[in-house]
């Protein structure tokens, strides 16, 4: 497929919603006045300094930020390559990058209006974060969660709990982040008047990829100011792991344009790709229709959505946010992914060197930082996006090397 | 260009009543007794038929029409097989229309050109996509209108006046109004309030108005038929299916009854309400 090269690779989406030929806005006719709503009610916020201000000053008092860029020495040392650092998103408040993107929505839904707040979740970070924004603002929360992720993911659903948020369990279907997200799209064509439904990750309708985007950018504007000041000049490359891909595209975003930074998204390859149980919707998947967008998606040939798999739980979803399928077909972004088993050997390596557990998810990312910083020179900066803490997987894991 | 949705709600115009058109899902519980039953339909009081292209993921439908699809998909449901028993049912019947409802994805895939050419062949007339609203036209409506088939526009109590004209457009055949916002099979409609909506819609479109969501049995639909062109009943129908299942969810001797005698109760109900025509 030939993709014409556009002059800049930051301006998306268009009025319609769409980069290139994915995302748009595939929902039913009764949830278009709402998209509408949000489209009007976000450009309206985006455009005032007040709601910036606020967002400038949670982030920083109550998230947290700037995360640190930390030098990982030891790393870089076994490696013997390029110079890493990781991106410290995991010592945010709710020890994950989701809080950057659920603080935008929630401050947008009150301005709004909107009292009750659903959200979908996979693992639960993205749940968590909701759940604790909305008892920080005295605002109704419900989160919907596939019944096989609320046994696989039990400490995250009582925290979402003892946060005051209710915990739907999602029967239908394949009983995981899909249907979950399924079953919030319901609740919100049921409850359309008082409603706001807080996405998890850069996918979904206009606006949404594009919002999430924007309250993601926050970290590559954060390791843009960092590296400068740390090493006088921008990264050589970028590492990134992707399920929907919020985190990638918050630390990509700001440096697309920037033509000499090699940027690398990581996909979850769980047993190999030719194994066909994997969630590598880029290495694996086809062009299709889901969730409100059209993007990279896995499926069967008749066009029904096959489940992802994934040690970590929050890679396992069949498709990708729509802006990084038209990252990956104009070849601005390199798609790689990682095994179950690379991801799993990282999560130690970096336990051991680093003395930071990191979350599945970007174990992934660091696995290819693993391939990757050896092959570089010692002057080559490279920032791995480390997104989550591992303390949610520590029982996922010892089960996997046998106990502990 | 008249077609046979036009031409079919002209009959029960003419007739003085409001039209019934059933929902069942294609390969629900499996692909012979499903034909079984759409053909088994315009006999029981179907003056319409809509059959569901099951999906994995029906994001706008509630566990009824979910529960059938996954039926059918089990049972090894594909969009070609669909359109085979669309063909199938054709070749004994001239005139009763045929709409397929359902999610792009599965039409997307298997490509919007050869979709349209093989279901206008298979003696397709209509068309409701549900995740395509009019901002996402020249996916496939636009091409859908140039082969000649009708697309179905869902309005809802959120499609309001300035938005209305939108979505009727590009609409043709009749307009499919949701009563209520939510998925199907859930709540009650405010039935008092239904043909309040449909007048309002009436003042912006010419074409009949069918209205779904909330029609359970004889009296729903009785009550539905004396506001509107036309009663949509699906979940119930859906229903019927289900609980005429053994077991292990096969198909019994009565499952095909079961359906016919429901749709011949609620036709009953909508001829009941039979109005002078208009």
């Amino acid at each position: 497929m030939s993709v014409q090269t556009p002059n800049s690779f930051r301006t998306g989406p268009d009025e319609t919603g769409h980069f290139g030929i994915f995302g748009g806005r595939f929902v039913a006719e009764t949830l278009m006045p709402l998209i509408l709503e949000l489209e009007k009610a976000y450009g309206e916020a985006k455009a005032d300094p007040e709601f910036h201000r606020q967002m400038g000053d949670y982030l920083a008092h109550y998230v947290g930020r700037p995360s640190p860029l930390y030098f990982a020495e030891r790393l870089t040392e076994h490696c013997g390559g390029a110079k890493i650092y990781l991106k410290r998103d995991e010592l945010n408040h709710t020890g994950a990058h989701k809080v950057n993107n659920v603080l935008g929505q929630i401050l947008l839904a009150m301005r709004m209006g909107k009292k009750r707040i659903i959200a979908e979740t996979g693992a639960g970070q993205h749940g968590v974060a909701t759940a604790t924004l909305c008892a920080r603002f005295g605002l109704k929360c419900i989160v919907y969660m596939g019944a096989v992720d609320v046994e696989r993911q039990k400490p995250n659903v009582f925290r979402m709990k003892m946060l005051g948020a209710e915990v739907v369990p999602v029967q239908s279907g394949a009983r995981t982040l899909k249907d979950a997200m399924n079953e919030a799209l319901r609740d919100w064509v049921t409850n359309v008047e008082d409603t706001f439904y807080c996405i998890g990750t850069a996918a979904g309708p206009h606006p949404y990829p594009g919002m999430v985007r924007d309250f993601q950018c926050v970290i590559g504007r954060e390791t843009r100011e960092q590296m400068m000041e740390r090493e006088g000049r921008l990264p050589d490359s970028l590492v990134a792991c992707i399920g929907g891909g919020s985190n990638a595209i918050g630390l990509f975003h700001p440096f697309l344009d920037d033509r000499d930074v090699e940027i690398y998204g990581v996909e979850a390859a769980g047993h190999g790709i030719s194994t066909g149980e994997h969630a590598a919707s880029l290495a694996g998947g086809k062009p299709g229709v889901l969730h409100g967008n059209r993007t990279y998606l896995l499926m069967d040939d008749d066009g029904q959505i096959t489940e992802g798999h994934s040690i970590s739980a929050g890679l396992d979803y069949p498709g990708i946010g729509p802006e990084h399928s038209w990252l990956h077909d104009t070849g601005r972004v390199k798609y790689i992914s990682a095994t179950d088993k690379e991801a799993l050997h990282a999560f130690q390596l970096l336990s051991q060197l680093e003395g930071i557990i990191p979350a599945l998810e970007p174990s992934h990312a660091v696995a290819k930082v693993l391939e990757l910083a050896p092959q570089k020179p010692k002057d080559h900066l490279m920032v791995v996006n480390l997104c989550g803490r591992g303390d949610k997987d520590i029982f996922t894991v010892a089960e996997h090397l046998g106990g502990l | 260009m008249s077609t046979r949705i036009d031409r079919r709600f002209a009959a029960t115009r003419a007739q003085g009543r409001a039209a019934l058109v059933t929902f069942v899902m294609a390969g629900d519980p499996d692909a012979a007794t499903s034909l079984a039953i759409v053909k088994a339909l315009p006999k029981a009081g179907a003056d319409l038929i809509e059959i569901g292209m099951p999906f994995t993921d029906p994001m706008a439908d509630g566990p009824a029409i979910q529960a059938a699809g996954l039926r059918a998909l089990g049972a090894g449901q594909t969009l070609k097989k669909t359109l085979a028993m669309v063909r199938d049912f054709r070749a004994g019947d001239a005139d009763t229309p045929i709409i397929l409802m359902g999610y792009y994805n599965p039409i997307y895939v298997y490509g919007v050109e050869r979709f349209l050419a093989d279901a206008t062949e298979a003696g397709v007339d209509g068309l409701i996509v549900v995740d395509l609203p009019p901002e996402e036209d020249a996916e496939l409506c636009e091409p859908a209108l140039k082969a000649g088939l009708n697309f179905i526009r869902l309005a809802t109590p959120t499609t309001d006046d300035a938005r209305l004209p939108k979505v009727l457009r590009n609409t043709s055949g009749f307009v499919y109004y949701v009563s209520v916002t939510g998925i199907t099979g859930s709540a009650i409609p405010d039935y008092s309030k239904v043909s309040g909506a449909v007048a309002r819609i009436k003042k912006h479109t010419d074409l009949p108005i069918a209205v779904g969501f909330g029609v359970k049995n004889a009296e729903t639909a009785e009550i539905i038929a004396r506001g509107a062109d036309g009663v949509v009943v699906g979940s119930a129908l859906v229903e019927a299916v289900r609980t005429s299942l053994d077991a292990d969810g096969k198909a019994t001797a009565k499952t095909v009854d079961a359906v016919v005698a429901l749709v011949s109760d609620i036709a009953a109900g909508v001829r009941r309400a039979t109005k002078s025509a208009a």
